[in-house]
């Protein structure tokens, strides 16, 4: 196990190392000078002189050699400077820590009502098969793995939201603030980015219960004469969370990236809302920032089940 | 008598002889849902075809209708805010979907399975190179990715296609990887080396083959992943430029008159909905005809 554990972390390391230079190098392709936008937003770019501007590509650090301009970002990123913000005039690692607890909050969440729900509602489907529970939840499934987030979320701002009046459309308050406010507003939200977990989850273990069922082992619990309870929460459901854990990896990574629409449409201040205006607004620092930040998570967390997988399954460790 | 046991001849009746097409067929079409894709399918292709002749109006011709029209006999999805009508822009919108799926499926298959047989057949520090830049490309979420691609190569319809590709060649070379490691250890790859096949051939014409049926199953569900994206794009602003009919445009641009006239940002997502899940079912319905095996991995 350790051996697998040290395999295992040496490659997520140079996968990281793969990482930055991605993150560096594309944001490096983008079109047009990054200090003349910069000048542009700020004054005019006319009246400023040739030196000035080279002053200020000096200060950015963008007149060094590129190697040198990658090894100062890296350098920068172990003290926790991500640099400064062209549009916001502010230190982007600020920036982040404002706004990545509101994406945590909504997405842990999220992450959290797909896990259970789509376990149960899998559970059920698989020791119900072919009954009507079966027959709702499966249909169901396929729905929640085809719609499209926003769709989802422009549904559920017409009916519950313009409608119905039963919750607000948009907007965010910490919820050490007003906590049923918060809650109320991040209702429709979580949903949106729960629903392709559930589903997935759902789907996942659906089948895995199935195909476990026929396992001799099962029978053996069977034929002991166990109670279903047993047999299905001791044997069969153990064995078929493992399938269940790896797309917990996936779930995290499609959050973030679903954080992007869902933001976006209630008007949410978080990590994804900021991406896309950082991105329109060509504020090249943020959405190096941003997209280092998010591969990275999505890199840990897709460790941390390979690991716990291996632990959970000792085929994978040896193969 | 002994010639007519095979047990002693060693020969056997030989199983009945089953067409391989009719039992792919029977299988594939053994489902309502398969069948429905289907179905759903070959009516988008025709729409996207023959767009220009079943399009009532001049998608891009604004004026056409009152703006904002209700749904009526002469508008049945009604019209935009520039009073373009909404089922014009509908079905040429249906073209935009299936280019972008079906360029970017090919371009990232076509890289993806390259790279993966090379790395699967090459074994050893090229194999070791090219899967952890995969593993790399696949630490960003695909719409981050495209986001920041499509931010870096400039807007349009072709950079959208490019930063998909990119986005999903790591998925085809993973499962093409496995496979060929796998593959690779069977003796008729053996006895072709043996004759002096050259890697390359062995590569096309032994590892390549085998490979497709879950290949061509991975491709068909990705289309359904890759016509979100897009739309998910298109939706934030990025990627066809206006007048150009996007569903995911269209669905922004009609989201500001939710309450006045849902139908403008409700008819595209059913659209994109529809087509999404065609793709999958059609998918499911191909892997479990072409290889069974592949339940729960594809």
């Amino acid at each position: 196990m350790t051996t697998y554990i040290i395999r295992r972390l040496i490659q997520a390391l140079i996968v990281l190392i793969i990482v930055t230079l991605i993150v560096f190098f594309v944001m490096r392709l983008l079109p047009g000078d990054p200090i003349i936008i910069y000048v542009a937003q700020t004054a005019q770019l006319e009246a400023m002189p040739p030196e000035m501007i080279d002053n200020l590509r000096a200060q950015f650090g963008l007149d060094k050699p590129i190697m040198v301009q990658y090894v100062n970002w890296v350098a920068g990123i172990f003290r926790g400077d991500f640099g400064e913000s062209i549009f916001y005039h502010e230190d982007v690692g600020k920036l982040m820590a404002e706004r990545f607890p509101v994406t945590a909050h909504i997405g842990v969440l999220a992450l959290i009502v797909g896990a259970i729900l789509g376990v149960i509602a899998g559970l059920l489907a698989a020791i119900r098969r072919g009954k009507w529970v079966d027959k709702i939840i499966t249909p169901l499934t396929y729905v929640g793995i085809t719609i499209p987030v926003f769709f989802l979320a422009i549904l559920m701002i017409y009916l519950f939201g313009l409608r119905l009046g039963l919750l607000p459309i948009s907007g965010y308050t910490s919820p050490l603030e007003d906590f049923v406010k918060s809650t109320r507003q991040i209702i429709m939200p979580v949903v949106c980015m729960a629903v392709f977990g559930l589903a997935a989850n759902a789907r996942q273990m659906r089948s895995s219960m199935l195909e476990v069922t026929h396992q001799d082992y099962v029978r053996t619990a069977w034929a002991k004469g166990l109670s279903e309870r047993m047999v299905i929460m001791r044997h069969a459901m153990k064995n078929s969370l493992i399938p269940v854990i790896t797309l917990m990896g996936l779930g995290v990574g499609m959050i973030l990236g679903g954080s992007v629409l869902v933001e976006t449409i209630f008007a949410i201040p978080g990590v994804g809302r900021l991406m896309v205006s950082s991105i329109l607004g060509q504020d090249y620092v943020v959405v190096q920032a941003i997209t280092f930040v998010i591969a990275t998570i999505v890199l840990v967390v897709n460790l941390i089940v390979d690991i716990s997988y291996g632990w959970l399954d000792p085929r994978i460790r040896y193969g | 008598m002994a010639e007519k046991s095979g047990y002693i001849t060693g020969t056997q009746e030989a199983p009945p002889r089953v067409s391989e097409w009719r039992r792919f067929r029977r299988v594939f079409l053994s489902r309502g849902v398969v069948v429905f894709g289907l179905v759903v399918l070959v009516l988008v292709f025709f729409t996207a075809i023959f767009a220009h002749w079943l399009a009532p109006y001049d998608p891009y011709k604004p004026g056409v209708a009152k703006s904002l029209a209700q749904p009526s006999w002469e508008h049945p999805l009604g019209s935009d805010i520039l009073g373009r009508d909404t089922l014009s822009r509908l079905i040429y919108g249906s073209r935009t979907a299936l280019m972008v799926g079906f360029i970017s499926v090919t371009a990232a298959g076509i890289a993806g399975v390259g790279l993966g047989v090379i790395a699967g057949y090459s074994g050893g520090a090229i194999n070791l190179i090219i899967m952890r830049i995969m593993d790399a490309i696949l630490c960003f979420p695909m719409l981050i990715l495209a986001l920041v691609m499509a931010s870096v190569l400039g807007g349009g319809i072709w950079n959208v296609i490019i930063a998909l590709s990119i986005a999903t060649i790591p998925g085809y070379a993973r499962v093409t990887c496995g496979l060929t490691l796998s593959l690779r250890e069977n003796d008729y790859v053996l006895a072709e080396r043996a004759m002096g096949s050259t890697n390359f051939r062995t590569m096309l014409r032994h590892i390549l083959p085998n490979a497709f049926p879950p290949l061509i199953v991975l491709m068909t569900m990705q289309l359904g992943g890759l016509i979100l994206a897009e739309a998910g794009l298109s939706f934030l602003g990025i990627g066809i430029e206006p007048p150009g009919a996007a569903w995911g445009a269209m669905v922004n641009s009609g989201y500001q008159y939710l309450l006045k006239n849902p139908i403008l940002s409700f008819a595209p997502c059913i659209s994109i909905m529809l087509v999404v899940f065609a793709f999958n079912m059609v998918g499911d319905g191909l892997r479990d005809a072409l290889d069974p095996r592949l339940r729960g991995l594809l």
